[in-house]
């Protein structure tokens, strides 16, 4: 299968690279509806909003405008959705705008369920779906898509970089206060399994049903077990209200105990305070303050929008900008050719370093374990995390064998 | 007294130009539905047609039987799982899973009703909503739903063995045939000894039990049907945009379908309609600009529960009847 993508990205780019010699006229004629429309789906009214939400929309308008706002001497447009967290209207939405609007390429898309139904949509329509928001493996596990590309995260690099790379930090023994759903289950499998490969033990863990509001019983029982590191395997207000009781009872300020975060965004931190969320352990994909390439885009996108990028922010940039990258070296907007350029093609700009794209559709690139600071380590607004630790990319991310994608079977 | 007698025999008297306005409104509202998928988007169009559905049976119960069930998202999303589970899983056809999907919420909707029509008011929509939720934990708990992912890409498939349901169109009449039943079974009820009974139980219920009807089972049996109506749009749902996920059993669900039985109006036949085709496009259309959604749709409604109680359609019917009284 593998061998037959190759051969029909190679006969797309011959195709392409003909053309492109013959006249400029038939290389214009390969950009559908002579328009490049980017459609940015996601949350902009609930609790995603923060970590891509408008932010996203405006990370993807600077990656067109450091194309200059044209690809193959073609304008780019910009065009940005609300799915409301639903999977129909995402669903619905998707449709109508490949259908009627014809937009070749949806960004974003948090929350898995809609990201799901997107990718189903995206493949069956032949349209680019390059997902930053969800984080469900599954994108590039059984649902995989030749033209979806998962960017930012997924579960199982969040799972292999807080269980692995805390063993190795000396959180021995694990406790897990996990969210009653698949989701939640999930995440604990993951991150024990590491835990364990890794030489860690696993003292126990309690399952709290989701949207609990009073965590004190499964806290208490956690800090009981004595186990060095406590896993949150649970997300949105779940995490959010987990964390604030933590840090009533003292549960990370005891210094014996550490609280490790498994889905958290700079967005959510941002909220909590860094009075509560001080010591959280945390993996994430992006963070602003770690080189000067990365400073200097991000005090440009917070010149936008007042805001830190989170790194579904900042990779919805990336993404974009390597896909256009990949319009104008396969000379076409055609779905499949795009994305098997993007996977030819090395990630090289201020969100990765040789990042690549692996034909499932998983773009592999270092991830970081991050600790919150104290309040009085924090020198400023936004001087939130101190990385402990880079997790290469082969490590964190699921290789093709191990993701069950059929695609490459 | 005087006064309602008065109302009564007027409109007797008025049903026959009523009923032949009606007659005129459903043909207009038909061919408008048969021309529609050739303007606007077919997908669009089937969603506004489900939620229309499910709003219908709905107001089968809330504006015949005045019974505010605060539970209707189980049938909904029970339905669709139901369906999207026998059809992507066990192979079914679409109808087979659509059947499946209402027989489902029907039996649901039988045991949901027993044990609330027990209770009236405020107590009956709580019972519901309770029983919805132990039905929304299933769905986020029970293996073969998947949680929070949902039950996606549930092929189409050919209807009967015959039509394929991947052609908008062929997939857009469906709905419509599907939508057109339940509202004539509606239509039916409503205008049937049944719905009158269940009109006068609405009214003054101490009084049609001294008249001799049992009302318990008419109210059960009204329950019943609009559970296993819902269950038909939900499977339908599930069937048009190939997927059941957890947003369908969420009591928001079963707000919303509150919401767009008032806007449109309750107790009118066409009032749902109105409603959920103008939730739906709020939605759809409202998902493209920087407004944010729930809020505006939220506001819609304070003004519309402020301004106009009788809803969008029962307040034009009222105006009518005005003027011509």
């Amino acid at each position: 299968m593998i061998a037959r993508l190759l051969t029909g990205a190679a006969l797309a780019a011959l195709a392409v690279g003909t053309t492109a010699v013959g006249t400029a006229h038939a290389q214009q004629g390969k950009v559908s509806g002579d328009v490049i429309k980017i459609g940015v789906l996601n949350d902009r009214s609930g609790l995603y909003a923060d970590l891509g939400g408008e932010g996203s929309v405006v990370a993807v308008r600077m990656a067109v405008e450091e194309m200059g706002g044209k690809v193959l001497g073609k304008s780019i447009e910009v065009i940005a959705a609300d799915h409301q967290n639903k999977p129909d209207i995402g669903s619905n939405i998707s449709r109508e705008w490949i259908d009627r609007d014809g937009v070749d390429v949806i960004v974003d898309v948090p929350n898995s369920g809609v990201a799901l139904a997107v990718q189903e949509v995206t493949r069956e329509k032949k349209k680019v779906f390059l997902a930053e928001g969800p984080a469900t493996s599954r994108l590039t596990g059984d649902a995989c898509s030749p033209t979806g590309v998962h960017w930012a995260y997924d579960t199982r690099a969040l799972a292999v970089g807080t269980g692995r790379a805390m063993v190795q930090e000396g959180g021995k023994s694990w406790f897990f206060l996990t969210a009653d759903y698949a989701f939640g289950h999930q995440l604990e499998a993951d991150t024990a399994a590491e835990v364990k490969k890794a030489g860690g033990t696993i003292k126990g863990s309690v399952r709290a049903p989701l949207n609990t509001a009073d965590f004190s019983s499964f806290l208490l029982q956690a800090q009981s077990s004595g186990a060095d590191v406590i896993g949150l395997a649970n997300a949105g207000g779940d995490t959010i209200t987990s964390i604030k009781q933590a840090s009533e009872f003292g549960l990370m300020q005891g210094g014996k105990q550490k609280l490790a975060g498994l889905l958290i965004f700079l967005s959510d931190v941002h909220a909590l305070g860094l009075q509560v969320s001080q010591d959280l352990v945390l993996t994430t994909g992006f963070y602003w303050d770690m080189d000067n390439e990365k400073r200097a885009w991000s005090e440009k996108y917070k010149a936008k929008t007042g805001k830190m990028p989170t790194m579904v922010q900042a990779g919805s940039y990336s993404a974009v900008r390597h896909y256009l990258k990949a319009i104008e070296a396969a000379g076409t907007d055609d779905g499949p050719a795009v994305v098997a350029k993007m996977k030819e093609m090395p990630v090289n700009d201020m969100f990765a370093k040789n990042g690549k794209i692996l034909a499932n559709g998983r773009m592999v690139h270092d991830m970081y374990l991050a600790r919150v600071k104290k309040p009085s380590e924090s020198k400023g607004p936004w001087d939130y995390y101190e990385i402990i630790r880079t997790i290469p990319g082969d490590e964190a991310f699921a290789s093709i064998a191990e993701s069950g994608c059929k695609l490459t079977q | 007294m005087a006064t309602e007698t008065h109302g009564v025999s007027r409109e007797a008297v008025g049903s026959g130009t009523l009923a032949s306005s009606t007659g005129v409104w459903m043909l207009v509202g038909l061919a408008i539905l048969l021309a529609a998928p050739f303007v606007l988007y077919p997908v669009f169009l089937m969603k506004v047609l489900c939620f229309a559905l499910f709003a219908c049976a709905f107001n089968l119960l809330i504006g015949f039987a005045g019974l505010l069930s605060f539970g209707h998202a189980a049938f909904f999303g029970g339905a669709a799982y139901i369906t999207a589970h026998t059809v992507k899983v066990w192979g079914l056809s679409p109808e087979l899973g659509i059947l499946l999907g209402a027989a489902f919420s029907a039996t649901l909707g039988l045991v949901f009703g027993m044990l609330a029509i027990r209770r009236q008011g405020i107590y009956f929509a709580m019972i519901t909503l309770a029983l919805a939720q132990m039905i929304y934990f299933m769905a986020l708990q029970l293996p073969f739903t998947h949680g929070e992912d949902g039950i996606q890409a549930v092929p189409r498939g050919m209807l009967f063995g015959v039509i394929d349901l991947t052609q908008p169109l062929a997939m857009y009449y469906t709905v419509l045939v599907v939508f057109l039943f339940g509202f004539i079974v509606i239509w039916r009820t409503v205008h049937s000894p049944f719905g009158q009974v269940l009109k006068a139980i609405r009214e003054n219920e101490p009084r049609a039990i001294s008249l001799g009807y049992r009302t318990d089972q008419y109210k059960l049996l009204a329950f019943v049907l609009s559970a296993a109506l819902t269950g038909l749009a939900g499977g339908t749902k599930a069937i048009v945009f190939q997927l059941a996920t957890l947003t369908d059993v969420q009591w928001q669900m079963s707000g919303e379908v509150v919401l767009m039985t008032l806007l449109g109006g309750m107790g009118t036949l066409f009032g749902p309609v109105i409603g959920a085709a103008l939730v739906v496009t709020l939605e759809n259309y409202l998902a493209a600009t920087n407004l944010p959604v729930p809020v505006v749709i939220g506001t819609i409604f304070v003004v519309c529960v402020l301004l106009f109680r009788r809803g969008i359609v029962g307040e034009i019917i009222a105006r009518m009847r005005s003027r011509r009284g």
